[in-house]
């Protein structure tokens, strides 16, 4: 095996609390009763609907298309009537459109087939991926066609897979490697012609060796004379799965500020979504569903749950037998970079990975004081960035001041504030000194 | 914090067995009149008491750990008072004070004490009788290795305390004459490096205090240059616990890993210059405090390294 690959500067080692489900095996939760459907499930202008109140629709039917700006359609997660084109709970704004389907638990599933995708065109190929609804599903959600697309005179020459998964708790991705691995080397493929180029790595973090195994082998069989895929271990620290980090670690290139990994010949995508466009270009089968790990001691029952996008996660609750007494925080994503919803009503997005439902002991609830000047959260900052700094502008009214400190970089990984004795809220702090310095 | 309390308490214990039960009991008083002194400022400030953090407390142990050990328990009273109400909360409170609360304790009582803080020496105990001194302290006993060193000279040092492997045995477990906790560079090792090891604390400062200290000593602390004695300059004074407990105070030193060297240089080189060229045989107090305020200045020289800048230089 080559020696673990890593990025050299900053980070930390959060418990990684992933035993609770890392051994638990995907499992397809029932379809709910009702499905509420955000529109704005990506980065860019939300879709607009494309259905009437009450219209039946099939699984995969487009409900929802874009018109303007970046973006990909909105497919039906199942089949049912419209109900409603409202408002939703959101888990980082308070509210949201959506679209809410009656599910229709009588209607003929859906099959799809294996289609031959090597004999389409890379821009057939990469129509398919728009269409099936693929956006970055591991994590901020841009749409991957346009991510496959990179500007003509940044000549791509590495695809990266990120399997790292370097966020404590969540399993999802992880378990997807074990059981898909085929699935998501085909994906690989798919975005190699679209591409243009021989290469993928796929980068693990060494904490999943089954992970490592079953992706080493599926690569081997999947790599042809035209397509080279090759696994490497990482090692464990956060954030390794952050893009420019990942990078770093694989190809030892740096990009640049505010440029994009494409700067550096680089394309990221999660194996997730490798997956998902395989479904989406090699069975037809658009953006429906998704992976996410339900986890933390807050929930009767913890699980890797296969839930219809639109879900809410009151149903999963309630599927996994409810909560246990002492739960005190739900968060959406994971506990370094994941958001608190304080209102079960929240519904499955494409970019959901994970819900955690926390009691006391699994979180810090100590207040915070006063910065002690330790330094601990400038050594810990991936980018090399100084958060006391920062939050130290904040609290004095200076926010708008911080730019040249480089909070533009900063993607709030929350290293930071995990080495804080403080208990700074350090990412607060600098969402909000992003907030000002914009408006500045 | 409290980690470090443990790591102050072995020095503690053996400095019973060096000077007697006294140091305990000056030690009792600071620690007391720390944490008192800190509730009271918070309370009179109107600020959140922060007690159970342990800061106080650590305040108190390093206080005590830097007067001499026949002095006046009356003493650390006074020094609470200046380190923890004027040096910490009148300076801008927990983590915006500049100067290091204990040491800025110590300084205030060499100023207004200066006899006792500089003769209340106590020559280590040979028979193991810690109650020795308790019924009432003689006069002046003893002087302090610099010291000695200092106004005498090798020979009178070499005299008094012997020379060669003995001598350094002895100085590094303690047993010489010094403030209370300063003695023993054995534990005062051991309780920095376990702190380094549990990612408390970075080997940058201490390392460039002691390793300037040891070099300009060696180069211009003898006779002739270089024939100084670099390892009795590291082992004798305050060095040891200057560099490990205190030098590295997190709220006033700096806090990126370059301007920390930098600062931990600038240390070293002005210990042996009070060592060597000033009015007191033991510097590292003064050169901690008044490197405290530039730390601020160096973190404004030496800014962390970032990851990459943005494509064709600043946005
Ligand atoms: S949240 Fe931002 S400032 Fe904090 S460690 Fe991560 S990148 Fe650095
Ligand atoms: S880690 Fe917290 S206390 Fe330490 S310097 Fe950073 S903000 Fe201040």
């Amino acid at each position: 095996m080559l020696s673990l690959l890593t990025f050299p500067l900053g980070g930390v080692h959060p418990p990684e609390s992933k035993k609770l489900t890392e051994g638990l095996s995907i499992e397809p939760m029932p379809v709910p009763d009702e499905l509420e459907v955000i529109l704005g499930q990506h980065i860019g202008a939300p879709c607009t609907p494309i259905v009437a109140k009450r219209a039946d629709v099939k699984e995969g039917d487009i409900i929802g298309t874009v018109t303007k700006g970046l973006g990909v359609p909105l497919h039906a997660p199942a089949a049912g009537k419209i109900k409603d084109m409202g408002m939703s709970a959101h888990p980082m704004r308070t509210s949201a459109p959506s679209i809410t389907i009656t599910v229709d638990h009588e209607a003929v599933p859906a099959v799809y087939e294996k289609r031959d995708w090597e004999k389409l065109e890379p821009q057939e190929l990469l129509a398919g991926v728009r269409d099936g609804g693929i956006i970055g599903i591991g994590g901020a959600g841009f749409p991957t066609h346009v991510k496959l697309s990179p500007p003509a005179d940044n000549p791509i020459n590495t695809l990266i897979l990120n399997g790292a998964e370097c966020e404590p708790y969540i399993t999802a991705d992880h378990r997807q490697m074990v059981e898909c691995a085929g699935d998501i080397v085909e994906g690989a493929k798919i975005l190699l012609k679209i591409l243009g180029i021989q290469k993928c790595v796929i980068g693990i973090e060494n904490n999943k060796p089954d992970a490592i195994a079953a992706m080493t082998k599926a690569a081997k069989e999947g790599s042809t004379s035209k397509y080279l895929i090759a696994v490497n271990a990482l090692k464990v620290k956060y954030p390794q799965g952050s893009e420019k980090q990942l990078i770093q670690a694989v190809t030892g290139r740096k990009v640049p500020a505010f440029a994009l990994p494409s700067a550096v010949g680089v394309v990221v995508q999660n194996v997730s979504t490798a997956r998902a466009v395989y479904d989406a270009v090699g069975l037809g089968k658009p953006l429906c569903e998704k992976v996410v790990t339900i986890s933390g001691k807050g929930i009767k029952r913890q699980a890797n749950l296969l839930v219809k996008i639109g879900t809410k996660v009151s149903d999963i609750v309630a599927y996994l037998g409810g909560t246990v007494p002492g739960l005190t925080k739900v968060v959406m994503g994971g506990p370094m970079m994941g958001f608190a919803v304080s209102n079960l009503d929240v519904p499955v997005t494409k970019t959901t990975s994970a819900i955690l439902f926390l009691t006391a002991d699994e979180i810090d609830t100590r207040p915070h004081s006063q910065c002690i000047r330790c330094g601990w959260c400038l050594d810990a900052c991936p980018m090399g960035l100084e958060p006391k700094e920062i939050g130290i502008y904040v609290e004095a009214n200076r926010a708008e001041d911080t730019e040249p400190l480089g909070v533009f970089e900063c993607f709030e990984c929350g290293s930071c504030a995990y080495v804080c004795p403080a208990k700074r809220p350090l990412v607060q702090f600098i969402r909000l000194a992003k907030m000002k310095a914009k408006r500045k | 914090m409290w980690t470090v309390v443990a790591c102050l308490v072995p020095p503690l214990i053996i400095s019973v067995f060096i000077f007697g039960i006294q140091t305990l009991i000056i030690t009792a008083v600071s620690v007391v009149s720390c944490v008192a002194v800190e509730a009271a400022s918070q309370k009179l400030l109107g600020r959140e008491v922060t007690i159970k953090d342990g800061s106080a407390v650590i305040t108190g142990m390093l206080l005590a750990f830097v007067i001499p050990p026949g002095v006046s328990p009356l003493l650390p009273i006074l020094a609470a008072v200046m380190a923890i109400y004027i040096g910490k909360h009148i300076l801008g409170g927990i983590g915006y004070n500049f100067f290091n609360p204990a040491l800025l304790g110590r300084a205030f009582l060499l100023a207004t004490f200066p006899v006792a803080m500089t003769s209340a020496w106590l020559p280590p105990l040979q028979n193991g009788s810690i109650m020795k001194y308790i019924g009432g302290i003689d006069a002046v006993t003893t002087a302090t290795p610099l010291a000695v060193m200092k106004e005498h000279g090798m020979a009178a040092f070499t005299k008094a305390f012997g020379s060669g492997g003995d001598m350094y045995l002895h100085f590094f477990l303690g047993w010489r004459p010094g403030c209370i906790g300063e003695t023993s560079g054995l534990l005062i090792l051991l309780g920095g490096l376990f702190l380094i090891y549990k990612g408390y604390t970075t080997w940058h400062i201490p390392v460039s205090i002691l390793g300037t200290i040891a070099l300009l000593s060696w180069a211009f602390g003898g006779k002739g240059y270089f024939t100084g004695d670099p390892l009795l300059a590291v082992l004798s004074g305050g060095a040891l616990l200057g560099a490990f407990f205190m030098a590295n105070d997190y709220v006033t030193c700096p806090t990126n890993k370059r301007s920390q060297i930098v600062y931990g240089i600038g240390i070293g080189a002005l210990t042996v210059l009070i060592r060597l060229k000033g009015g007191y045989p033991e510097g590292i107090c003064y050169a901690i405090l008044l490197m405290n305020p530039l730390s601020p200045v160096f973190d404004g020289w030496f800014k962390p390294k970032r990851f990459a800048p943005p494509q064709g230089g600043a946005k």
